[in-house]
C-alpha cells in the first residue's frame, strides 16, 4: 500500500496557511516558530499561541517522528470508505507537536505506538500535498516507546 | 457566590421515541418543553429563562419565537453533547443572581433519520489540518483508546464490560433502542470499526430529545412535585494544547474537582452516576478523571459488575445510556441529566433504582476525546439531602 492508495482531498486554505501548503508541493513540511519564545506552534498560526507573540517564522521540519497513537479504520467517510483498511495516527514530530495524519506504505498490522516514521507527500492535484508518514526501517527499541 | 442549593430541577422529560420521521426539530423542542412543564406542574407562561442548543435555526431566538416565550435570560452555549449540563449550570447561576425564576432547557435532534445538521468542519480553524485523513467520530475515540491501552494496559474485554452493564440496564427500559443484554464475548466478536473499538463499543444513533426545568427554591417549594437540588456544576474545554495533545485524560479532569468542591462532596459520597458514553472508552477515562479510581485503573475498575445497578460499586446509566437506550442526534448530555433526576426522585425502573439515592453525578462530553472537547460535570442532591 502506498500513499497513492488513499484519497488526497485538498485542505482548506486560509490567508495564514497558504505558505505552509505551497511548501508541501515542493516536498517540504514547514512549522511555525515563535520569534519571541521559540515555541513551535501547531496547527500552524501566524501568531504564537504560547506567548501571544505576533512575530512568527516558518522553519523546515526534519520530517521525522514517532507514532503517538493510531487506529486502523475499517469504515471511512466518503471516498475513504473505498480505501479501508487504512491507518489514522498522531505522529509526534521531532520538533514536538503531535499531528494528525495517515501512516501509509505498509500493512496496517505493522504499525505500533513508538515506531519511528518519516514524512511522505500525497499530491492533492490542487496546489497542495498532504503530509503523510511511512514507517522508518529502524524498529523501535523494545520498552522504549516515544519520549 | 456558589450555586449550591440555590437552584432546583423541578421537571424533566425524555422524548419516548427513538426514530421520528413525522416531526421537525423545532416541534420536538416544543414537545419535550411541554413534557417537562407538565412534569413540574408549570405552564409555558411561567418560563422566564430559556436555554437551548443550536439545532434549530438561530438557537434560542428562533426557538423562543416557536415556543412563544418571553425570556429575561437566554443562552445558546454550544459545546456539543455536553451543552445541556453547561446550560444547567448557567441557568442555576442566573437563578441565583435573580435573572430568572423558571429556566427551560431543551434539546432535540433527528440523527437517526438522517436530518441532523452536518458536522461543522468548514470554517473551523483546525479543519485545514484534520479533515483530510478519513477521520470519523469513532476514529478519534479509537486513537484515545489505543493510547490508553498502551499506557495503562487497558483491554478490549475491560471496555466491553461497560457495554455489558449498559445492556443489563436497558433490558428494563421499554423505550430503549437496544433492549437485549449482551456479553463481553459478543462485544469482542462484533466487527472492529476502528481499532481497537468494535461496533458494540459505540453508542446508538437516535432521534428525539429532552428537556429540563431549573427553578428557584421558592418556585420549587410551591410545587407538588419532588425536585432535586443543584449542588455543583463545572465546565471546561480540553483541546490539543498547541499540538501537545495528551490522549490519556479528558476534560473531566478539569471539571470533576471543581464540581465536587462546589457541591461539598467527594466521589465516595456519590450514589449514582450518569456518565457520557458515546463510546465505552469515554466511560473508562471519565471514571478515572472524576476521581472514582486512580488514573489508568479505569479498565480494572469496571470489572465484576462495578457499574451494574443496584448493587455495583458505582451504578451508572440505569436507563441503558447512550450505548443502548438513547443518544439523540449524537448528543447524550440531556438524557444523562434526566436519568440522574429519576434516580434522585426514586423514579428509575425498580430493577435498577439505587436504594436511598441521595447524591448523583451527571457528566457530559462534547466534540471528541481524540481532539478537543467540551466537558461538564453536574452534581445533584435529593430534595432532603
Amino acid at each position: 500500500m502506498t500513499a497513492d492508495h488513499l484519497p488526497a482531498p485538498a485542505p482548506e486554505r486560509t490567508p495564514e496557511t497558504g505558505k505552509f501548503w505551497d511548501a508541501t508541493t515542493e516536498g517540504r513540511l514547514l512549522l511555525a516558530r515563535c520569534d519571541r519564545c521559540d515555541a513551535v506552534i501547531w496547527y500552524p498560526k501566524t501568531y504564537c499561541s504560547e506567548c501571544g507573540g505576533l512575530s512568527v517564522s516558518w522553519i523546515e521540519a526534519a520530517g521525522t517522528g514517532t507514532v503517538y497513537s493510531f487506529t486502523v479504520a475499517h469504515r471511512g467517510p466518503g471516498p475513504f470508505g473505498e480505501a479501508v483498511p487504512y491507518v489514522i495516527a498522531y505522529v509526534e514530530l521531532a520538533e514536538g507537536p503531535r499531528v494528525l495524519t495517515n501512516i501509509v506504505g505498509c500493512d496496517p498490522g505493522q504499525v505500533s505506538i513508538g515506531h519511528p516514521v518519516r514524512v511522505v507527500f500525497s499530491d492533492t492535484g490542487q496546489g497542495s500535498a498532504l503530509y503523510r508518514f511511512e514507517l522508518s526501517t529502524t524498529s523501535p527499541s523494545p520498552g522504549q516507546p516515544d519520549a | 457566590m456558589t450555586i449550591n442549593a440555590r437552584a432546583w430541577i423541578a421537571g424533566v422529560f425524555e422524548h419516548p421515541r427513538r426514530e421520528i420521521r413525522d416531526r421537525s426539530i423545532p416541534q420536538l423542542h416544543a414537545e419535550v418543553a411541554l413534557g417537562a412543564l407538565a412534569d413540574a406542574g408549570l405552564d409555558v407562561a411561567d418560563v422566564d429563562g430559556y436555554l437551548c442548543d443550536s439545532s434549530a435555526g438561530f438557537g434560542a431566538i428562533s426557538m423562543a419565537d416557536y415556543l412563544n416565550l418571553r425570556p429575561r435570560y437566554v443562552d445558546s452555549t454550544e459545546t456539543g453533547g455536553s451543552s445541556y449540563l453547561v446550560h444547567v449550570g448557567h441557568a442555576a447561576a442566573a437563578i441565583a443572581t435573580g435573572r430568572c425564576q423558571v429556566a427551560l432547557i431543551t434539546m432535540a435532534g433527528l440523527g437517526r433519520s438522517g436530518r441532523a445538521p452536518s458536522a461543522r468542519s468548514s470554517g473551523s480553524p483546525e479543519a485545514g489540518f484534520e479533515s483530510m485523513w478519513g477521520m470519523s467520530a469513532i476514529s478519534g475515540y479509537a486513537l484515545a483508546a489505543q493510547r490508553h491501552m498502551f499506557e495503562f494496559g487497558t483491554t478490549s474485554a475491560q471496555l466491553a464490560e461497560v457495554k455489558v452493564a449498559a445492556s443489563l440496564h436497558a433490558q428494563h427500559n421499554p423505550h430503549a433502542l437496544l433492549r437485549n443484554p449482551v456479553t463481553v464475548e459478543e462485544v469482542l466478536d462484533s466487527p472492529v470499526i476502528s481499532s481497537p473499538l468494535h461496533r458494540l463499543d459505540c453508542c446508538v444513533v437516535t432521534d428525539g430529545g429532552g428537556a429540563v426545568l431549573v427553578v428557584s427554591p421558592e418556585v420549587a417549594r410551591d410545587l407538588g412535585r419532588r425536585s432535586v437540588k443543584v449542588l455543583g456544576q463545572a465546565e471546561a474545554v480540553k483541546h490539543t494544547g498547541n499540538g501537545r495533545l495528551d490522549l490519556t485524560f479528558t476534560g473531566a479532569a478539569y471539571t470533576g474537582p471543581e464540581a465536587f468542591a462546589q457541591a461539598g462532596v467527594t466521589p465516595a459520597d456519590v450514589d449514582y452516576v450518569s456518565l457520557y458514553d458515546s463510546f465505552t472508552i469515554t466511560v473508562v477515562q471519565t471514571i478515572e478523571d472524576l476521581g472514582f479510581c486512580e488514573k489508568g485503573a479505569g479498565g480494572r475498575f469496571v470489572l465484576d459488575g462495578a457499574l451494574v445497578a443496584p448493587e455495583g460499586r458505582l451504578p451508572f446509566n440505569t436507563d441503558g445510556g447512550g450505548l443502548c437506550n438513547n443518544h439523540p442526534s449524537n448528543r447524550g448530555g440531556m438524557t444523562k441529566i434526566i436519568e440522574a433526576v429519576r434516580q434522585l426522585r426514586g423514579e428509575a425502573h425498580a430493577a435498577v433504582q439505587v436504594p436511598n439515592c441521595e447524591i448523583a453525578l451527571a457528566h457530559g462530553t462534547g466534540g471528541s476525546i481524540g481532539t478537543r472537547m467540551g466537558s461538564a460535570t453536574l452534581i445533584l442532591g435529593r430534595e432532603d439531602a
